[in-house]
């Protein structure tokens, strides 16, 4: 605990707030990152989780995709990748978004899925076409889970870009890799401390974000309507009973 | 790949510290989410909490998490209990939410049934509401799994043995095959660990052998129901 209070010290300590090396702008290249690479990760993730919700083509390669991502080391994956491409944030970079891909991708895919199909048959019936469908039904309706996989993708890029200091990438990972080579216990305990504070805060404005942007749906979504109990029935559960059905 | 022959023992030696980091916090994240998962499945007000914490603690990346709990408990920072303390967090972070949506996927009907033949709360724990639990259980520890050995090699940044330590070792002296062996020996152990799991499922719930054909009929029914009542 004794150390907990001198990484706090270390943190609190001015000098360490100014120049290049400094926490602020350490912060701030943490952010940076996982701001370019979110941007690239939506880019490729949303557009394809949309097809695959909709079409529902494609969904067996995606969850073979993401379990088989879910398994994959981070580190070894950057250490191949920085010896292959050479160090530098182009490696990072590519590692970070084939990790951050998964999460939203199944997100967003899961979300269109869960959209009742009687409501979206009801839309067709009404004769939306499939981008209406799409737009006005499907996106609103899954938008909780598919803010979930955005806050998920999220979080996996804070965290791995802490990994990535270890090949000499910026961010707050500097400290953890730098105090632990130099032995400085308040460094290294402060930069973790800074580290879960980030990703705390981070993930906090998220939810708050979710909280107003996204719509609330009490009905006509699988995965929130309840039972006699009062209870909710889980997604899992819903989606296999959908399987079997056929649909 | 001669690279691999000659450093068979080393590599071996990694190998089952990497399984025994990882076997750890997923038998223990198991165990322990059960009662917190039925738990939660009971009470609104305890499933808000559970959950609530599992969320937050499940945020924090794993290489602080692996630094603040020696500061915490008071281990040194190269025990490799902080690995399983810090992969057994998170396990139970995940699993407790699968806990508990198994929990609610039993049918009231047939829990209701055990009642009035007269199971006594803990015989129909165990005989009714685990077993019928268990698909959902099983899908959620397979995803435990999973996460839980490729994230013990991280463990190796901070000096925590693991296949990890192909990585930073083959990073430093330039030599990618031994990462890939590294990258390969974590997906062999994360197959193997899912395989072992998916047998204890056909083992101990037979009649999940061909999907679930039972539990997909219950679910049916039930969701029949639930429309009845909405209509």
């Amino acid at each position: 605990m004794e150390l907990i209070i001198q990484g706090f010290g270390w943190i609190f300590t001015p000098s360490h707030w100014r120049g290049p090396g400094s926490i602020g702008v350490l912060i701030g290249q943490h952010l940076e990152y996982t701001a370019i690479i979110l941007a690239i990760v939506v880019v490729i993730a949303v557009p394809l989780g949309l097809y695959i919700g909709h079409t529902g083509k494609g969904r067996g390669v995606a969850i073979v995709v993401s379990n088989i991502s879910r398994a994959l080391p981070t580190l070894g994956l950057l250490a191949v990748l920085v010896l292959v491409l050479g160090v530098g944030l182009l490696p990072a970079v590519i590692v970070l978004v084939i990790l951050g891909i998964p999460p939203l991708l199944a997100g967003v895919y899961a979300g269109i899925e869960s959209v009742d199909p009687q409501t979206v048959d009801a839309a067709r019936a009404m004769g939306m076409t499939e981008l209406q469908i799409l737009f006005k039904v499907e996106i609103p309706l899954g938008a909780a889970l598919i803010f979930g996989g955005f806050r998920a993708a999220t979080l996996q890029i804070i965290a791995t870009t802490v990994v990535a200091a270890y090949f000499s990438l910026g961010g707050l990972g500097r400290l953890l890799i730098d105090g632990q080579a130099q032995n400085d216990y308040p460094k290294l305990v402060g930069g973790a401390i800074l580290v879960i504070a980030l990703a705390l805060v981070v993930d906090g404005v998220l939810a708050l974000l979710q909280k107003l942007v996204v719509p609330r749906v009490s009905a006509g979504t699988r995965n929130t309507r309840r039972t006699a109990r009062g209870g909710v029935i889980p997604p899992v559960a819903q989606s296999r009973t959908l399987i079997k059905e056929g649909q | 790949m001669e690279w691999v022959w000659t450093n068979f023992g080393l590599i071996w030696g990694l190998t089952l510290s990497q399984v025994w980091l990882s076997a750890l916090p997923i038998v223990i994240g198991f165990v322990v989410s059960i009662p917190l998962g039925y738990l939660a499945s009971r009470s609104r007000v305890a499933r808000t909490i559970l959950l609530s914490i599992g969320g937050i603690l499940y945020t924090i990346p794993s290489l602080a998490l692996f630094i603040i709990i020696p500061v915490i408990i008071g281990t040194s920072i190269l025990d490799p209990i902080n690995v399983v303390i810090a992969l057994t967090i998170y396990a139970i972070a995940i699993m407790v939410r699968s806990a508990a949506d198994a929990f609610v996927s039993v049918p009231e009907p047939v829990q209701d049934s055990a009642t009035a033949v007269g199971f006594s709360s803990a015989q129909r724990f165990f005989a009714v509401d685990f077993p019928l639990a268990g698909p959902v259980l099983l899908a959620g520890i397979r995803v435990v799994s999973v996460s839980t050995v490729s994230l013990v090699s991280i463990g190796s940044v901070i000096g925590v043995s693991s296949l990890g330590f192909l990585f930073t070792d083959g990073f430093q002296r330039n030599f990618p095959t031994e990462i890939w062996a590294g990258i390969v020996g974590t997906l062999v152990i994360a197959a193997v660990f899912d395989g072992i799991l998916v047998l204890i499922g056909r083992i101990l719930m037979p009649w999940n052998r061909r999907g679930t054909p039972q539990l997909a009929r219950i679910m049916a029914k039930r969701r029949s129901v639930v429309l009845q009542q909405w209509n």
